[in-house]
């Protein structure tokens, strides 16, 4: 007997018992569904991050006081007892480390409003005072006019650089250079325009002011931690840098010898692989949820094939009276139990995939199929058909035509 | 005449836990291509024993059974389907027909498992359904159809693969005494195309069909009579 016999066959009385069918695979749907879309959604997300995060110059790394990625919840107390970086940190470590390119201090402010005239922003620009070098190290290129100089740091004075959106919303029609405006209610003087630098997770990158980090410190005052970026002169002597940087910080900072740093160090790439490894934990956990979920699906499938068996002894009987071998009828209880479960598997990866990448787009990152998920999940459902099927399958094929044509 | 079935001490034993019980004690007996056999006997006696056997559908716990020169004892279970696909036409009491599937389509499920395609199949089908006059019920459904119709659905289903024998246990059980005639009329046709046919029943009406009859009493037989053909008295 043909195998394509069988399958018809199998298809046909899945078609008459609809409803059994669909709450059967519905089980196999859920398992499948749940590992592809967290599979789909972290694959979507991990590029995203990592398209993201070139945003900091290459050989940059970032000096601050909480870790960039913080897996032990909010903010937990061991970051947040340590000693805030201050100014006055920031310009010894600038004065005293030797093998770095460009050094710049941040304290940013989000969340604010700009305003020109009758022109305003949405509250959510973001002002950062810094030094002169900030251009290099966050990789920002002044367009028009010109950047901080040292001596605006050292008088504090009230001028700014801003990014195109700022531009777009308050100056439409003329050129803001030289031009007044009011940052959080205060007056600059805007000295230059930045060229656009885009997104990143969803964010513009072009809706902030620069000012002279005296001045953000005059304004906002000292209570909070400031950042600090530098950029190694080249690869070669990243990590020379890093060790440079990192010794001072802490002779500055009072670190005694033997004791953890009391700050972070963190670039693209220890982002990314801090990224990964926090994905790496959903990763197991969503796997091992969809084996817990495949499982019992499975359980179910196999429970619906003994029920079906039973039911369709006589069916059986009927069958071997008539010529069927013990392999067809196997055949074809196993390929109803393998049809179940790869249906229910692939309306799952459908799902799965079709909502991992709603969740993508979400949160702005690009569409993914994980094609090694997708295999995976296949190949796990065919797994789940044949294990759960077989057994109902043999019970089946081994009955003895007489005793299953008698059976009522 | 060429023998067709040659049975020999044939034995059933059933064990019920402690007890043991003989269906079957100790029969042999042989029947000719293109007879026409009734086996009676009162309720209980073995027939349908001995019809699963002669089937193929059970076996014997002792014995052997030769059919059309096989040594059907010997034979593991992919080669008893083959024969019951192949050999045997089997018309049950209580008809088994797929509750499911159309006429057609239970008519077509022997050369289903025969391995024949698709076309064939159906055409095949569609005769064996002619031939017992349901050429108009194909589409419909066994709980669609009367008893009469359903045997003889059943039978076409028999009749489909050419086998060498038809077993026929109490075909007309399950009818009234009328559909029971057309029934029995229509086993007696494919008799005389030159079918062999054995059929099981206690009644002597029914039975009268047959030109041989075996009486089976407690698991053996108790008589084996032909009846001589018109001209021969
Ligand atoms: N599967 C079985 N298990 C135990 N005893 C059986 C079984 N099948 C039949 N028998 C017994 O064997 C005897 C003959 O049964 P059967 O051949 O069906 O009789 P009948 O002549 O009425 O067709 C009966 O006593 C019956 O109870
Ligand atoms: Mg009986």
């Amino acid at each position: 007997m043909l195998i394509i016999e069988i399958f018809k066959l199998s298809l046909n009385t899945l078609r008459t018992n609809k409803l059994r069918a669909i709450l059967t695979l519905s089980g196999i749907v859920i398992g499948v569904f749940s590992i592809i879309a967290i599979m789909t959604a972290l694959s979507a997300l991990q590029s995203g991050i990592e398209s993201g995060l070139s945003q900091l110059g290459s050989n940059t790394f970032q000096v601050q006081k909480f870790p960039a990625v913080n897996i032990g919840g909010p903010m937990n107390a061991k970051y947040r007892n340590r000693p805030d970086i201050t100014y006055e940190q920031g310009v010894k470590l600038m004065e005293k480390a030797t093998t770095y390119k460009y050094m710049a201090l941040e304290y940013w402010k989000s969340g604010k409003v700009f305003k020109h005239g009758q022109f305003a922003t949405n509250p959510n620009m973001g002002i950062c005072g810094t030094t002169p070098d900030w251009t290099y190290t966050n990789d920002y290129y002044v367009k028009d006019g010109r950047f901080l100089s040292e001596k605006e740091i050292q008088s504090s004075a009230d001028v700014c650089i801003i990014g195109l959106e700022v531009v777009e919303k308050l100056f439409p029609k003329s050129n803001p250079i030289g031009k007044k405006i009011l940052l959080d209610n205060r007056d600059f003087i805007v000295i230059g325009v930045f060229e656009p630098k885009g997104e990143s997770f969803g964010q513009s990158l072009d809706n902030i002011a620069i000012v002279p980090i005296t001045k953000m410190l005059e304004i906002y005052g000292r209570r909070e931690s400031l950042n600090i970026s530098v950029q190694a002169s080249s690869k070669d002597n990243y990590f020379e840098t890093v060790e440079n940087v990192t010794s001072v910080l802490r002779v500055i900072r009072g670190v005694r010898p033997g004791d953890e740093n009391n700050f972070e160090i963190y670039s693209n790439e220890s982002l990314i692989s801090s990224v990964n490894s926090f994905t790496q934990y959903f990763k197991y956990g969503a796997g091992f949820i969809s084996f817990i979920a495949l499982l019992a699906a499975g359980i179910g499938i196999m429970n619906i094939m003994l029920v079906s068996v039973t039911e369709r002894t006589k069916e059986i009987g009927i069958r071997k009276a008539i010529g069927a071998r013990s392999s067809n009828i196997l055949t074809q209880f196993l390929v109803e139990a393998i049809i179940l479960s790869q249906v229910g598997g692939v309306i799952g990866i459908i799902l799965g995939v079709l909502s991992g990448n709603l969740l993508g787009i979400y949160l702005q990152a690009s569409v993914v199929i994980p094609v090694d998920w997708v295999i995976i999940g296949l190949v796990s459902c065919t797994m789940v058909g044949i294990i759960f099927g077989v057994y109902p399958a043999y019970k089946a094929a081994k009955l003895n035509p007489i005793d299953a044509l008698r059976y009522e | 005449m060429e023998s067709l079935i040659k049975i020999e001490n044939i034995v059933k034993r059933y064990d019920m836990g402690a007890e043991e019980l003989y269906a079957l004690k100790n029969v042999s007996f042989e029947i000719n291509k293109n007879e026409y056999v009734a086996i009676m006997g009162p309720s209980g006696s073995g027939k349908s024993t001995l019809m699963n056997i002669i089937g193929c559908l059970d076996t014997p716990t002792s014995g052997t059974y030769i059919l059309n020169g096989k040594d059907v004892s010997e034979m593991d279970d992919n080669e008893l389907a083959h024969i019951r696909n192949k050999e045997i036409g089997f018309v049950f009491q209580t008809f088994n027909l797929l509750a499911r599937s159309n006429a057609l389509h239970n008519v077509e499920l022997p050369l289903v498992y025969a391995g024949i395609s698709k076309n064939e199949r159906i055409k095949i089908a569609e005769d064996a359904l002619a031939s017992v006059g349901l050429e108009d019920r194909m589409k419909h459904k066994p709980n669609e159809l009367s008893g009469g119709q359903r045997q003889r659905v059943a039978i076409a289903r028999a009749l489909v693969n050419n086998p060498s024998l038809i077993l026929a246990d109490e075909p007309t059980g399950n009818l009234d005494t009328k559909t029971g005639e057309e029934i029995m009329a229509l086993l007696a046709d494919l008799n005389s195309k030159g079918n062999t046919i054995i059929i099981v029943t206690h009644e002597k009406d029914i039975a009268k069909h047959a030109r041989r009859i075996i009486k089976i009493r407690d698991g053996l037989i108790a008589d084996d009579t032909t009846k001589p053909l018109k001209g021969e008295i």
